[in-house]
């Protein structure tokens, strides 16, 4: 612009230049419409014959194939999860005019109830791009006669052959199989987000919990796909090619039905978990949590009366507690606070003290829960016996970070990484754990008396029963964790190839072995003298065990703990850990029975009819327990 | 009375001015057809016809806001729009949630975007902006960085993956550049290197891409897949025949034979229930806003109005086409919503400001005829 007339001259030639290109592009467009329209004409004009049959006649719909869903089996081939066919009555929403006088009138031709009629408007409103959904499940074969008879009446409405799953176990492991239900809007918004959609299209059921959840990718299969003819009201005419569907994998767990059959009866009535491992291996040899639920309930959506039974009863039966309730150790931590000590010094074999009953910090009294306390307590006393003194002072001597970082590689506080969903962390107490957790300052500082009840497993240690149950395997595995797992082997149907999953190494613990043998032979002396004498009275089989007692309330300085005077769901947990035989663990377990008081008393003869059962093929007489039953109080060291 | 009467018509008059009544009337017809057409593909859903009513208020309503803003301000508006595009489509390929498997939105706390959305419009005023800058001269290399400036956002589009959209934004930068002056012969040569790259590029591509070209010149060849959409559309089209099968009365759309009815494939239902007519005036409508675009292009007042106006009437000429083009079976089935007919507000809101700006250099335009 610094030359006032060539510019000038460039301007007028380049709006010029610039006029002739709007031009060129206005008669592109043109042209381009010109295209579109030319296109047009053939399409609706030289072609519009075959399109219009093609629309009005020949309707090609694609039915996708929905395969078959994998079984689940228990470790001997027992089935656990089937499928069993049966017809339901189907309506295509879209195809049915006035849907409420479709329903009246099919009221007449099959049973249709008042909870099908709520079950059918749940599913509506739920469902989206639903092209058919069931109004009744399980016809009896009268009533399909009937119906084929009348169907004349009824567009939209069809009878459909499907595929139930089936549960033949009941409540039984419902908590390690799980169940399927309705899928969602919230799965479909998955489907799309993981791009699995497509497969997922015609199946109308997914795993909502257990295995079922965790392996649904493995149990699904391939969907296929029917190309069929369909005349105007959008009826299959017939089919023009199909893409066979493949089944699900079928799954084979490292449970032992009949074990886990057998622990669950000893629960009984009681509320509780017990987990039991193979240590060299990982394999869940059995996981239960009481109380169950039957999970038949869900695989056709559960009807609200069911729902909030389950839902709000006081049990939780819907909570796995295995691996997602929290609970302190109570004296199981103990075998391990005495590994802690002899690997880092602080105690040998042959540390004792004079046990008066109760440890002095300060002016605070922490008490032993024997009155007048156990006398000259070593090391070895002070698991067998139990004894609370010993330990407030380790714990105290130890310091809390040593605790924490000791514990942590033994699992503690972390998820297991067991093949279920929803697994619960827990917690592993420590200054840094309390730090995060809380918010005012005066609460994230930790003082050094709360170590002190850490040392016997409690304050704020809170651990599921798998964690407790992975940590007695490690210790019986001599310190190689592997990582507990449900399933043992995953077969293609179609192929027949089986896949073995391989035991997969969470760590090796460096620990010094003669320590180790040490605290194993502790625990045997627990249930050879100790607290688990009783339980394991005339025991064929060496084994290793450590009772425990994990309090729910808190009880005051100048208190005691009477457990007639508390109400049973705020009486004390009772757990057991064990493992045998000990030269050589075929199984490690924890058991905890909830408000069972003592753990002597209710959880170490659960674990011995369980070890029994295991090692000998003993089937034990279940009699009857009443969850609320006089307490006995002549066991002390709990 | 009297002056509240004259108040009123004041304000009227107040809420008017600058808006272009063309290019309104032309758009809203688009709309209301876009609307009846909802209505009949939403049997199942009629709450989005309400929905999609609500959108082009809120459309107005930023047309009305952009067509007060003087091309001044869209001057100085374009560097920060297209740089905050740019942070956001980064933004998207690092945190955007993924729909569909893609990723292209993106979460701002209180709302969901689309980035490349805002780009339609940023990225032809960034160039058009460009231009204006370097007014005086122009030589090859201001239109290697104008390149640059494309090709940086339509590539971070084009791995969302959405190819649509990315060819899109990238032709409407190229009408910039094509308006600007770009020699012939440099087109030219471009041309023949672009014809020459397409192997290469196949490569580049992702599987669902290629099968989605490759069935666009055989749909037989997948009828369960990518060709499902080109068969079912190109039924739908043909089988409305001259007059179409009448309003509500479309088979292949209320039997569900057309996927994405209401999105990308709204002008199968449209053009089965109103025929070649209807196509017909649709063209005619489209044709009238290109041309009414145009002629403002014609009359603006500076090199980036020029540039701007241009590049934006091409576009809707851009969008109309490639989507009616997928429909009809002649152009790839990509992500490329009808303008001003599909429902979506995002794409509507985008539409609108578009004309928005349009109308602003019509009332910015020269008095002077030269």
């Amino acid at each position: 612009m610094s030359t006032p007339v060539a510019p000038l001259k460039d301007h007028e030639r380049e709006l010029r230049e610039f006029r002739l290109r709007v031009a060129i592009a206005g008669c592109l467009v043109l042209a381009a419409f010109g295209l579109l329209f030319a296109r047009f004409f053939q399409l609706q004009v030289l072609q519009h014959h075959s399109y219009a049959s093609r629309a009005e006649e020949n309707r090609i719909a694609i039915v996708p194939l929905a395969p078959n869903r994998g079984l689940i089996l228990d470790r001997n081939g027992a089935v656990l999860a089937r499928n069993v066919s049966g017809y339901t009555l189907e309506i295509a929403v879209a195809r049915v005019a006035d849907l409420e006088r479709t329903l009246a009138e099919l009221g007449e031709v099959v049973e249709i109830q008042p909870r099908d009629r709520s079950r059918f408007r749940k599913l509506l409103a739920e469902t989206r791009n639903a092209e058919s959904l069931p109004i009744r499940t399980r016809l009896t074969d009268e009533e399909v006669a009937r119906f084929a008879a009348n169907r004349y009446r009824f567009p939209g409405v069809e009878i459909k052959a499907r595929l139930f799953r089936q549960y033949p176990h009941g409540d039984t492991a419902s908590h390690v199989i799980g169940y399927i239900g309705r899928v969602s809007a919230r799965d479909q918004e998955r489907f799309e987000e993981s791009r699995v959609e497509a497969n997922y299209r015609g199946t109308d059921f997914i795993g909502k919990a257990g295995v079922e959840a965790s392996y649904e990718a493995e149990l699904h299969g391939t969907t296929g796909f029917e190309q069929v003819e369909i005349d105007a009201a959008g009826r299959g005419i017939r089919t023009l090619s199909r893409t066979p569907s493949h089944p699900g994998n079928n799954i084979t767990l490292t449970i032992d039905i009949r074990l886990q059959e057998v622990a669950e009866r000893l629960f009984g009535e009681r509320r509780g978990a017990l987990v039991a491992l193979e240590p060299a291996s990982g394999a869940v040899l059995a996981l239960v949590s009481r109380p169950g639920l039957d999970p038949n309930l869900f695989v056709e959506g559960i009807d609200a009366a069911s729902w909030s039974a389950l839902n709000n009863s006081p049990d939780r039966p819907l909570n796995n507690r295995a691996i997602a309730g929290l609970y302190p150790p109570g004296s199981t931590f103990k075998p391990f606070m005495a590994l802690a000590a002899l690997e880092l010094g602080k105690r040998t074999p042959r540390s004792a003290i004079q046990d008066p009953g109760y440890f002095l910090f300060g002016e605070r009294r922490f008490r032993d829960s024997k009155p007048g306390g156990h006398g000259y307590v070593d090391l070895y006393k002070s698991i067998v016996a139990s004894s609370d003194t010993f330990y407030y002072q380790l714990a105290n001597d130890l310091g809390i970070d040593a605790i924490a970082r000791f514990m942590d590689r033994f699992g503690f506080g972390a998820r297991t990484g067991i093949d279920l969903e929803g697994e619960a962390a827990g917690v592993l107490p420590s200054p840094e754990w309390k730090l995060k957790r809380f918010r005012q300052p005066e609460q994230q500082k930790w003082y050094p008396g709360e170590t002190i009840s850490i040392g016997i497993g409690q304050g704020y240690n809170a651990y599921t029963p798998a964690q407790l149950g992975l940590a007695v395997a490690t210790l019986a595995n001599d310190g190689v964790m592997l990582r507990p797992r449900l399933v043992e082997r995953i077969e293609n149907q179609r192929t027949g190839e089986r896949r073995a999953l391989e035991p997969q190494l969470i760590r090796k613990i460096l620990l010094r072995a003669e320590n180790v043998e040490f605290v194993k032979r502790a625990m045997a002396g627990v249930n050879r003298e100790g607290t688990g004498a009783r339980a394991f009275a005339g025991v064929p089989y060496t084994s290793a065990g450590k009772t425990g007692t994990a309090q729910v309330i808190g009880i005051g300085q100048h208190e005691r703990y009477d457990e007639r005077r508390v109400a049973e769901r705020l009486r004390d947990h009772s757990l057991f850990i064990a493992f045998a035989p000990v030269e050589r663990p075929r199984i490690a377990l924890a058991a905890l029975v909830e408000n069972g008081g003592f753990g002597a008393r209710a959880a170490a003869p659960l674990a011995r009819a369980v070890l029994d059962y295991y090692l000998l093929g003993k089937v034990p007489e279940v009699q009857p327990r009443k969850p609320a039953a006089e307490p006995e109080l002549e066991e002390e060291g709990d | 009375m009297a002056a509240g009467q004259l108040t009123l018509r004041r304000a009227a008059l107040r809420l008017r001015e600058r808006i272009d009544g063309p290019l309104l009337v032309t758009a809203l017809t688009l709309a209301g057809i876009g609307l009846m057409t909802l209505y009949s593909a939403s049997y199942d859903a009629p709450a989005r016809v309400n929905a999609q009513i609500a959108n082009l208020g809120i459309a107005l309503v930023a047309m009305w806001v952009a067509a007060r803003i003087p091309p001044e301000g869209l001057l100085r508006l374009a560097l920060p729009a297209y740089l905050i595009g740019l942070v956001l489509l980064v933004a998207v390929a690092l945190f955007g949630d993924v729909v569909n498997g893609a990723r292209r939105w993106l979460h701002l706390g209180f709302a969901r975007v689309q980035p490349s959305e805002i780009m339609k419009l940023a990225l032809p005023l960034m160039l058009a902006w460009y231009f204006h800058r370097n007014e005086g001269v122009l030589r090859l290399r201001d239109f290697a960085v104008a390149a640059l400036l494309l090709l940086v956002p339509v590539l971070l589009i084009a791995r969302q993956p959405d190819l649509g959209t990315a060819a899109l934004v990238g032709a409407a930068g190229f009408y910039v550049i094509f308006f600007a002056g770009i020699r012939w012969r440099v087109l030219a040569t471009l041309a023949l290197l672009g014809a020459a790259s397409v192997l290469p590029l196949w490569g580049l591509l992702h599987e669902y891409q290629r099968r989605r070209i490759l069935t666009l010149l055989d749909p037989t060849q997948d009828p369960l897949g990518a060709g499902y959409h080109t068969i079912q559309s190109t039924i739908a089209v043909g089988s409305g025949g001259v007059l179409g099968k009448g309003w509500l009365q479309g088979t292949q759309a209320h039997l569900e034979f057309i996927p994405e009815r209401h999105t990308d494939f709204i002008f199968a239902v449209f053009s089965e229930e109103f025929g070649l007519l209807g196509n017909a005036v649709l063209l005619v409508l489209y044709a009238l806003l290109v041309g009414r675009g145009l002629i403002i292009t014609l009359r603006a007042a500076s090199l980036f109005a020029r540039l701007a106006a241009g590049a934006l009437s091409l576009m809707f000429f851009t969008y109309a086409f490639v989507n009616m083009g997928m429909v009809a079976g002649i152009l790839p089935v990509v992500g490329v919503p009808l303008p001003m007919v599909s429902y979506g507000g995002t794409a509507l809101a985008t539409l609108f400001v578009g004309i928005g700006i349009l109308m602003s250099i019509h009332n910015h335009r020269r008095l002077v005829q030269t």
